[in-house]
C-alpha cells in the first residue's frame, strides 16, 4: 500500500473532506502561511479559496466561539493551533461554551467542530510550548479528545473528527509528523473511540499515548530480543475510552506499564490504572507502573530537557523491573533522536 | 401601519414587565429554583431591537435574557416551563433562567460567563454570510462584557471578516456593583469603536419607539453592508444583580437615581404614547388584562407538570 507521513495524511483527511463537504472550513493562526502548520495546511487555501481557508487575528479564545457560532448554524469548522498550550487561552469557550452547547440546547443545536492542537517538543521548545494536557480535556463532558499515533490513525481519525457532530479535539505529536506509514488513499473513517492493539505479547501490556508508542514499540523491539514479548494498546481516543482491548490485554499478560505523554499526577494514566484495578484486580501479578514526565514544567537546556521525558529506555528499566531482569545492556542501540530529523529554530 | 407598531411594541414590553413582576410574586415560593436576572427596567431595548428584527434573525443573549427572550419569541409558555424546570420546557429545566434556549425562534442561547456568547454569535454571523441565507445575528451583553478582552476581540473580528453582526451594548453602568467609572480607562466606548470597520449608533432614550428606529436602521445598514454595527443604549436595572429584590439600600447607589430613571419607565412612556396616538384607555387597559391572563393561565398550568424523569440528566452530553 501507499506510503504516507503523518503530516500528508492529516493533510489529505482536510482536503478531502473540504472536496467532498463544502460546509467544512480550515482556520487558525498561521494556518494559509507559507509554513502552513508543519505542512498539514498546505495548498489548502489555493485550492479552497480564501473563505474556506483562513488566518486569524491573535484571539484564541474569540476565534474557538467563532468556530461554535460557526457550527451551530450548519458549517463544520477546523481550527487549528500550533500548540496545545496556545489553546488555554481558549479554554473558557471549550469547557463553558463548546461543550456544553449540545447540552445546553438539548441537542436542539450541535457542535461539529474539530480542534486540532500541536504537542511541540525539543530544540528548547520550553515549558510553554510543549504541554500535551489531554487529561484536562478528556475531563470535560461533551468533549471528545483523540490523539493520534500512526499516519493511518491520523488520517482516518480526522476524517472521522470532521464528520463527527459532536466537538473533537485533536491533540498531534510534532515528532509525529515525520513518521511514515500505510495509508490508504481513498477516504476512510477510523471510528473515534476504538483502542488498538498495535503489537501483540503475552509478557506484559504497555497502554501507550500518542509519542509514548514510539517509544514502547522500540523498548518492546529491544526487550523482544531477550524473549520478553510485550503487548502495546493505543487508547487513541481518551474520551470517549474504549477500556475493552486494554483490560483484555491485562488479563492475558497480568501485568501493565501505562506510558503516558503527560505529567503523571492525576493524569489520564490514574484514569487507566483504575479502570484495570476495577476491571482485572485478580488477574494482576503486580501492580501497575505509570512512566510520565517528570513532576516539573519542561525545561529548555538539552541535557534537562532530556531527562524531562520518557523514553524507551524508562520503558526498558521498568519491564526489567517487574520482571525481576538484569538490566539489558543497551550500548550500541540506536534510540530515537530527533537531531537527526529536526534542527530548530522554527 | 405605526400604529400597529406603536401597540406591539408597547404589548411586547407590557408582557416583559408583567412575567416578571409574575415572579417577583412567586419566587418566595422557592419553586423556580433558578437564580433571576431580571431584566426590568431593559424592556425597550430588547422589544425595540427585535421588532426591528425579521422573524428569522437570530439573537445571543446573557444571563440575563428574559427581556430578551420574551421579545424574540414571545414563549410566555417555555420561558415559565424553564423557570419551574419542568419537562415540558424545551431543555426540561436544565438550563434555568440564565441558559434559555430556543434556536427555532432564532433565540440561539446564552451564556452566564460574560461576554462569552459575543464571540459564538460572530461566528453564527460568519455562517449565514457564507451561506447567503440574509440572516443577521444581534448578540446582547452588557456594559460589562466590554471590560473583556473577547469583546475587542469579537468586534476586531467583525470589522476584519465583513460580518454583519449587530452588538448591542445594553449599558446600565454597572457590572454587578462597580460603576462603570471603577473600570473604564477610556471616556466613550463610542468613539473607540468608532476607529474600528464599525458602525456605531447610541442613544441614551427609555422610548421604545426611538430605539426601534435606530436599531432598524443599523440592522438595515449591516444586512446591505457585511459592515458590523456597534449599539450603545442606555438603561436603569432597577432590581438587584441577582435576585428579584430592590437594592437600593445596600450604599451603591440611590433610590432618587431610580425615581429619576423611573419617571422615563419605557412602558409608562410608551402607554402615554399610545394615548396621544388615538388608542384608548380602555383598549390598552383590555390588552394589557389579556396579556396578564394568559401569563396567569401558563403559570398555573406549568407549575403542576411533572419534572423530567431522573435519566435526563445523562441526555444530550455527546451524539
Amino acid at each position: 500500500m501507499r506510503k504516507l507521513t503523518y503530516c500528508d495524511a492529516l493533510r489529505e483527511a482536510m482536503v478531502q473532506e473540504m472536496e467532498r463537504d463544502k460546509s467544512v472550513f480550515v482556520y487558525g493562526i498561521g494556518v494559509p502561511d507559507h509554513k502552513a502548520i508543519f505542512g498539514t495546511t498546505a495548498g489548502i487555501q489555493e485550492r479552497f479559496g480564501a473563505q474556506r481557508c483562513f488566518d486569524t487575528p491573535l484571539a484564541e479564545d474569540t476565534m474557538s466561539g467563532f468556530g461554535l457560532g460557526a457550527a451551530l448554524n450548519g458549517l463544520r469548522p477546523i481550527n487549528i493551533h500550533i500548540r496545545v498550550d496556545f489553546l488555554l487561552l481558549a479554554m473558557n469557550q471549550i469547557a463553558n461554551m463548546i461543550s456544553c452547547c449540545r447540552y445546553s440546547s438539548r441537542g436542539m443545536l450541535k457542535a461539529p467542530m474539530v480542534i486540532r492542537a500541536v504537542i511541540g517538543r525539543g530544540w528548547g521548545q520550553g515549558f510553554q510550548h510543549s504541554k500535551s494536557m489531554h487529561s484536562v480535556f478528556a475531563h470535560i463532558p461533551g468533549l471528545k479528545v483523540v490523539l493520534p499515533t500512526t499516519p493511518r490513525d491520523a488520517k482516518g481519525l480526522l476524517t472521522a473528527a470532521i464528520r463527527d457532530d459532536n466537538p473533537v479535539l485533536m491533540i498531534e505529536h510534532r515528532w509525529l509528523y515525520w513518521q511514515e506509514g500505510e495509508v490508504p488513499q481513498a477516504p476512510f473513517v477510523e471510528p473515534l473511540g476504538k483502542s488498538n492493539v498495535i503489537r501483540n505479547g503475552k509478557d506484559i501490556t504497555i497502554v501507550a499515548l500518542s509519542w509514548m508508542n514510539v517509544e514502547a514499540l522500540k523498548a518492546a523491539e529491544i526487550l523482544q530480543r531477550r524473549g520478553i514479548s510485550v503487548e502495546i494498546v493505543d487508547p487513541r481516543t481518551i474520551s470517549p475510552l474504549d477500556d475493552e482491548p486494554i483490560v483484555r490485554s491485562v488479563k492475558k499478560t497480568g501485568r501493565c506499564i501505562i506510558a503516558d505523554y503527560d505529567w503523571i499526577h492525576s493524569g489520564f494514566s490514574a484514569e487507566i490504572a483504575t479502570k484495570i484495578y476495577e476491571k482485572c484486580l485478580g488477574k494482576l501479578k503486580q501492580p501497575i507502573e505509570r512512566i510520565g514526565f517528570a513532576p516539573t514544567p519542561c525545561p529548555t537546556v538539552r541535557h534537562l530537557e532530556n531527562e524531562f521525558y520518557p523514553n524507551a529506555i524508562n520503558i526498558i528499566r521498568m519491564v526489567e523491573k517487574m520482571l525481576h531482569l538484569s538490566p539489558t545492556d543497551l550500548s550500541g542501540e540506536e534510540f530515537y533522536s530527533h537531531e537527526k530529523r529536526f534542527k530548530g529554530p522554527f | 401601519m405605526r400604529k400597529d407598531l406603536s401597540i406591539e411594541l408597547y404589548r411586547k414590553m407590557y408582557l416583559i414587565r408583567s412575567c416578571e413582576e409574575n415572579i417577583r410574586k412567586v419566587y418566595c415560593e422557592d419553586e423556580m429554583k433558578t437564580p433571576m436576572h431580571m431584566s426590568m427596567g431593559a424592556e425597550a431595548i430588547n422589544a425595540g431591537v427585535c421588532q426591528a428584527l425579521n422573524k428569522d434573525d437570530q439573537v445571543f443573549g446573557t444571563y440575563r435574557s428574559h427581556a430578551l427572550y420574551l421579545a424574540k419569541t414571545g414563549n410566555i409558555y417555555n420561558f415559565f416551563a424553564e423557570m419551574y424546570g419542568k419537562n415540558t420546557a424545551l431543555l426540561k429545566g436544565k438550563g434555568g433562567s440564565m441558559h434559555l434556549c430556543d434556536p427555532q425562534k432564532g433565540f440561539m442561547g446564552t451564556s452566564a460567563i460574560v461576554a462569552s456568547s459575543i464571540s459564538v454569535a460572530v461566528g453564527a454571523a460568519f455562517a449565514n454570510k457564507v451561506k447567503g441565507n440574509g440572516k443577521v445575528v444581534a448578540v446582547f451583553f452588557g456594559d460589562g462584557a466590554t471590560d473583556e478582552g473577547t469583546f475587542w476581540e469579537s468586534i476586531n473580528v467583525a470589522a476584519l471578516m465583513k460580518i454583519p453582526v449587530i452588538f448591542i451594548c445594553e449599558d446600565n453602568g454597572l457590572a454587578v456593583h462597580t460603576s462603570a467609572k471603577q473600570r473604564k480607562g477610556y471616556k466613550d466606548i463610542t468613539k473607540v469603536i468608532g476607529k474600528f470597520n464599525c458602525s456605531v449608533f447610541k442613544d441614551d432614550t427609555t422610548k421604545v419607539e426611538q430605539i426601534y428606529d435606530l436599531a432598524a436602521k443599523a440592522i438595515k445598514s449591516a444586512r446591505s453592508t457585511n459592515v458590523p454595527c456597534f449599539i450603545q443604549l442606555k438603561y436603569y436595572r432597577y432590581l438587584e444583580h441577582v435576585g428579584i429584590n430592590e437594592d437600593f439600600d445596600s450604599g451603591y447607589r440611590s433610590r432618587n437615581e431610580f425615581a429619576d430613571w423611573y419617571k422615563k419607565d419605557p412602558i409608562i412612556l410608551q402607554r402615554a404614547r399610545l394615548k396621544t396616538i388615538g388608542v384608548s384607555e380602555k383598549a390598552i387597559q383590555e390588552a394589557e388584562k389579556e396579556i396578564d391572563r394568559k401569563i396567569v393561565v401558563v403559570m398555573k398550568k406549568v407549575k403542576y407538570e411533572p419534572f423530567a424523569q431522573v435519566q435526563e440528566l445523562y441526555e444530550e452530553v455527546l451524539e
